[in-house]
This record gives C-alpha cells, structure tokens and sequence, in this order.
C-alpha cells in the first residue's frame, strides 16, 4: 500500500483537528452545567461532530476532494512572514508599541517579499519611504481621525 | 414611494462626500487582485464607528457596489479578476483588451454595471417594504428556521463541497456560543482570558477575510507579479453607448439572471456572472464568437455581477438573512450601530433604511462616471507588488480590530481565526458559511430558547419547531438546498474557478 500523497495526508491532519475540536465541543455541551446553558450548543455540537467525523473518515479512506493544501515551496515561503506577523501580533504589537511594531513588522514584510533587488541601495531607500508613508496614514486615520487610543509600551 | 423622501438625505455634504470617497476608493479597491470586496468592506467597517448609522452604511454600500464594478479593470486590463464576481468578464474583456479594444471594453462593463446595478436597487427599493411586512408573520420557530436556512444555503452551495459547507457553518455557529450565556449568565467554552467576552463579529470578519489573503500573498513568495497592464487606447464614450444598445439582449438576460441569481440567499455575483454569460450565448445568434473579445460577453457578465447587488440585500434588510458574504459584512455593520433589519428597520430607522438604500442608487451611477476615470489609476494600483499589499492589510487588519473595543483580545482573535481559515481554506472549507454561523448564530440561538420556552407551555417541541406550514416550508427549503447542492456536487464540479480563468 503506497503512502498518501502529501495533500491528502495533510488533509487527513486538517480534518483530524476538526474532528478533535467537535468531539470537544460535543463533550464539553453534554457534560457542562448548568445544562440549560449548553441546550443550543447541544445541539450545534451533535450535528458539527457528525460532519466532523465523517469527513475525517472520508479524507481517511480518500473518499473526498483534498482541496490544493500546502506545498513544500509554498511553506518555505509563507513561513517568514507569518512567524513576522505572529509575533508582531502576539508580542511586539503589545511589548513595544503599537506604532513602533507596525512600522518594524512592515519594514520586515517589504524587505522579505519585495521583489526588488536586496543589494540595491535604491530599493532599500524605497522600502523605507513606503514604511514611512504608511506609518503616517495610520496615524492619521487611527490616531488623529479616529483617535485611537494604542498601546505604548517600551516604546510609541 | 417613501424612498423619495429621503433622496435629499443622500446629497448632504457629509453623505455624498463619504458616497464619493467610497465609490472612488472601491473602484480602485476593486481593481487590486486579492483585496475581494468582501474583504475591502470588512476593514471598512472599523472606520464607521465613528460615523452615524446611515453615514457608515453609505460608506459600506458604495464600496460594495464599486468594489464589485471595479474588479472589471483588472479582469480586462490584467486577466486578474479582481474579485470572483468578475471571472467571467475576463473571458471576453481581456481578450478585446488584447485587440487594442480595452477602453471600449472598460466603457461598456461600466455602462452595463450602472443598467444592471440600478435595476437591481429598484428591485431592492420596491421588494423590500413588502417583504418586510411579511417578515412580520413570523416567529421564534420561524427565525430559528431561517437563520439555519441562511447558514445551510451559503454552506451548501457557496461551497465546494457540502460537507464542508455545512461542517463550516457549524463551527461558525459554534464559535457564536463562546462567551457567558445570556440568560443563565453560564460560561461557555471559555478557553482563554481574549475569549471572555465572546468573538467580536466585526474582528473575526476581519480575520476571516482579510488573513487568510495576507497569508496567500506570503505563499507566493518573493516574486514579482508579472501582470502586464495594457495600454488603453482613446475610444469615445458615445460608441460604447451605442455598443449597449445594439447588445440590448445580453444586457436583459444579464439583469434578469443577476436580479433573480441575487435574490437567493448564498448565491454571489461569480455564479451571476458565469449564469448570464452562459445564457447570452446560448440565446445570441454570433454564439460562436463569445471568448474571442464579444462585447456581448463584456455586457451581460458586468450587468449581471452588478444586477445581484441589489437583490441581495433585500433577504438581509427583510429577514436578516445576509445574500452574499459582503450582505453578512454589511449585517455586522448594520449590528454595531443597534440596528436589526426587518420591520424594526423600516419601522424605527426609515431614514437610515432608505438614506442607504438610496445612496446605492446615486452610487451606480457616480461609479459609471468615476469609473471610466479611475480606471487607468486602478490599473496602477493594481500593479503594486504584493509584498506591499500584503503588509498594507496586515497593518489595517491589526489597527481595525483593536479599534473596536481597544481590546488586544480582539487582535489575538482576529489573528487566531485568520490563521486556522487560511488552512482551512487549504483543505476545501470556506470562509463565507463560517461567517453566517458566527452572525446568524445568536439569533438562531435567542429564537431558539424563545421558541423552547413558549413550546414547552404549549404542544411541546416537535409540534411547535416541525409543525405549520410556515415551518415545514422553510425546512423543505433548508433540505432542498443540500440535497440540490449534494446533486450538483456528485453530477460535475460546479463553478469556474479563478485559477482556471487566469490559466
């Protein structure tokens, strides 16, 4: 018997946490008190484990459309900038500053993806305006505008 | 006639102003590939907090409507539809652009988005009271029908798989119970402190649509997008008009096709287009010709995607159920300000009601006039490297959900259910069925316990939730649409996808 191909077993992952989650949440609506509280849940939760399960069990026996999943490329390129965007989001946004933050994570973002050339000193000069240029509009709309009131830790 | 007492409303400096800028910002919103107008009107919304109910809602609507019009300039100037609904003007239009044939081409998708877009208003102007008074036959067992109908519909056939669909729709519905219970104060599902107070709609709309594309944009690499602009020659505007007239037929089948297509819950504007474009050729007697520059192809896929706009939003104003994603966006912002469509709406806030529904009248027609203009500027925009696109709706999507509440919970939110919808996305499950479930879950919810309460002094559940010909209707329906979906499913695939178009 020949090993799935790389979409389908990650499709059989995917599926797996979602079963993993229905079983959960039907576990915990059906154990939970007070029971009232959980009626709805009840039975949202009795009718997400069955999908839950059954498309586990399809993507298992290779019953159902994979959709395209994730390349190996794709995740080498994607990887960066979401570890980038997560610990803009979970860490610096908050521990440093909103503004500070945003204007780092983005700086980071361009010079990552950016096609231009990296030796170039014309492009770095460009990523650095943009960052500017769009640092300035937030401020504008979110603080000025809106006003905004943003975490300023360690720094802006 | 009531709309008419509130066209004046629409031409207030502040109104027409926010009508303009979100015209002319959803044109060239429209136009930049990755940025659906789902997407563009649910970063939007943070930015109406601050405004009135009616001045947010014009804001949302024009950007809607222009978002919709807009993704024309990149299908015909790029062969990058910029959002679903233009899939099929790509098939026609980037190849008359290609003839030295795009600014007649870019003329008549906006000439037959205004025809299509205002007929589909008038619908929405002239259907709406009416079923709204209907909506008032209804009851708990009733709204709990349809909200499950809203979540099933959109599931099932907004899909490409059912299962999928409707396994969407339950997370979605899932995710609305996380929080403290209303009546019995209860906490449910509270695995974080950010989960404390429940899932903001307006910070997971964010994440849900706007995530899940920065991700995509990440995946491509650092590449350059290699979409060419083609230049756009000068062609008067009075040619193209007379080009409308003589394609009279294309331009009614279109219209008819997205009116109707629009008025049924959880069917968009890229089935609209695909529908009326497989229907003009059918019925046009130059049929060989469509896919190699027809302007009929143009005009009927335009008039139609534009035609559905209206119409979808007559379920969500009448009986809250949204009839696209961006109509679910648009529940979320009608939400935040406290306004409940249906009867409350036209009943208590007639002045917000038809402020909007007429400012997506005038809005046609700005976005037939601005268009023509803006469309050589969106093209630009269209060309900015992702890289910057990508980082632009990151930053947008962070200050967007923390400015809801000033919450960081909200951010982590945001981020969470972006992130697992851009591997859920991955695997066949999609974004839109997950939305209805979060925004139609509390309604469900509340009439359901209504419902328990009044069947539990009366007949019991069963009789109360399964009986009455009202009840059984809406379940046949809910029924219906799976099973017509799951036939769909088994017989072919169903859709064009965007992929294909681009191939």
């Amino acid at each position: 018997m020949s090993a799935p191909s790389l979409p389908r077993l990650q499709h059989i992952i995917g599926s797996g946490v979602v079963a993993a989650v229905g079983i959960w949440v039907a576990y915990v609506s059906y154990t939970q008190q007070p029971a009232e509280a959980f009626l709805f849940p009840r039975l949202i939760a009795s009718v997400f484990v069955v999908l839950a399960l059954w498309t586990f069990a399809k993507a298992c026996l290779g019953w159902t459309k994979v959709g395209t999943g994730i390349t190996a490329r794709q995740f080498t390129n994607l990887a960066p900038g979401l570890g980038v965007a997560l610990v803009y989001i979970f860490w610096a946004a908050k521990g440093l500053g909103f503004y500070t933050a945003t204007s780092i994570a983005f700086f980071i973002l361009l010079s990552l993806y950016d096609p231009a050339p990296h030796g170039a000193l014309k492009s770095w000069v460009k990523r650095v305006i943009i960052t500017a240029c769009f640092m300035a509009v937030m401020y504008g709309l979110f603080a000025l505008l809106l006003k905004v009131y943003t975490p300023r830790e360690v720094f802006f | 006639m009531e709309f008419l007492l509130y066209m004046g409303d629409v031409f207030t400096p502040i109104n027409f102003g926010l009508l303009l800028l979100g015209t002319i910002g959803g044109l060239i919103l429209g136009a930049t590939p990755g940025l659906s107008p789902t997407m563009a009107v649910a970063l939007l919304i943070p930015f109406t907090f601050q405004l009135e109910a009616a001045q947010g809602l014009i804001l949302l609507g024009a950007a809607y409507t222009s978002t919709v019009a807009g993704g024309a300039v990149s299908a015909i100037l790029l062969k990058i539809p910029g959002a679903p609904a233009n899939i099929a003007t790509t098939l026609d239009g980037h190849t008359m652009a290609q003839k030295g044939e795009g600014a007649k081409a870019l003329q008549i998708s906006f000439l037959a988005s205004a025809v299509g877009g205002v007929f589909g208003v008038l619908l929405l102007i002239f259907l709406t009271p009416v079923l709204a008074q209907w909506a008032l036959a209804f009851g708990p067992s009733h709204l709990f029908w349809l909200a499950i109908l809203g979540v099933t519909v959109i599931g099932s056939l907004d899909s490409a798989s059912v299962v999928k669909g409707l396994l969407s729709g339950c997370i979605g519905l899932w995710l609305a119970t996380i929080g403290f219970d209303d009546i019995m104060g209860a906490q449910r599902f509270i695995f974080h402190p950010a989960l404390g107070g429940g899932i903001n709609i307006i910070a997971a709309l964010i994440g849900l649509f706007a995530i899940p594309q920065v991700i995509t944009m990440f995946a491509k690499g650092r590449r350059g997008d290699g979409a060419e602009v083609i230049a756009v020659q000068k062609h008067p505007i009075s040619g193209a008009i007379r080009e409308l007239l003589r394609n009279k037929r294309a331009l009614g089948i279109g219209t008819a096709t997205g009116s109707i297509i629009g008025l049924i819950p959880g069917v968009g504007g890229q089935i609209a287009g695909l529908v009326a474009y497989d229907q003009s050729k059918k019925f046009s007697p130059d049929r060989e010709k469509f896919g190699t520059g027809h302007p009929e192809g143009v005009i009927a896929a335009e008039s139609a995607n534009n035609a559905m706009v209206g119409p979808s939003l007559v379920p969500l104003l009448t009986l809250s159920i949204p009839g696209s994603p961006t109509a679910a966006v648009l529940l979320g912002g009608l939400l935040i300000h406290g306004i409940f469509p249906g009867t409350d709406l036209f009943d208590n806030h007639p002045d917000v009601a038809w402020t909007f529904i007429n400012s997506m009248l005038i809005g046609q027609v700005l976005m037939c006039i601005f268009g023509l203009y803006v469309a050589g500027l969106a093209a630009r925009v269209a060309q900015v490297p992702q890289a910057v696109m990508a980082a632009i709706v990151l930053g947008l999507a962070v200050f967007g959900s923390y400015s809801v509440q000033s919450s960081m919970g909200d951010v982590y939110v945001m981020a969470a259910l972006g992130v697992m919808m851009y591997f859920l996305e991955r695997f066949g499950f999609s974004a839109a069925p997950l939305v209805l479930g979060l925004i139609l879950g509390p309604i469900a919810e509340a009439n359901f316990i209504q419902g328990s309460m009044i069947a539990t002094a009366t007949d019991g559940m069963a009789p109360y939730f399964f009986g009455g010909p009202l009840n059984i209707l809406l379940i046949a329906v809910v029924i219906a649409s799976i099973l017509y979906s799951a036939w769909m499913e088994l017989r072919s695939r169903r859709y064009t996808s965007k992929e294909e178009i681009i191939a």
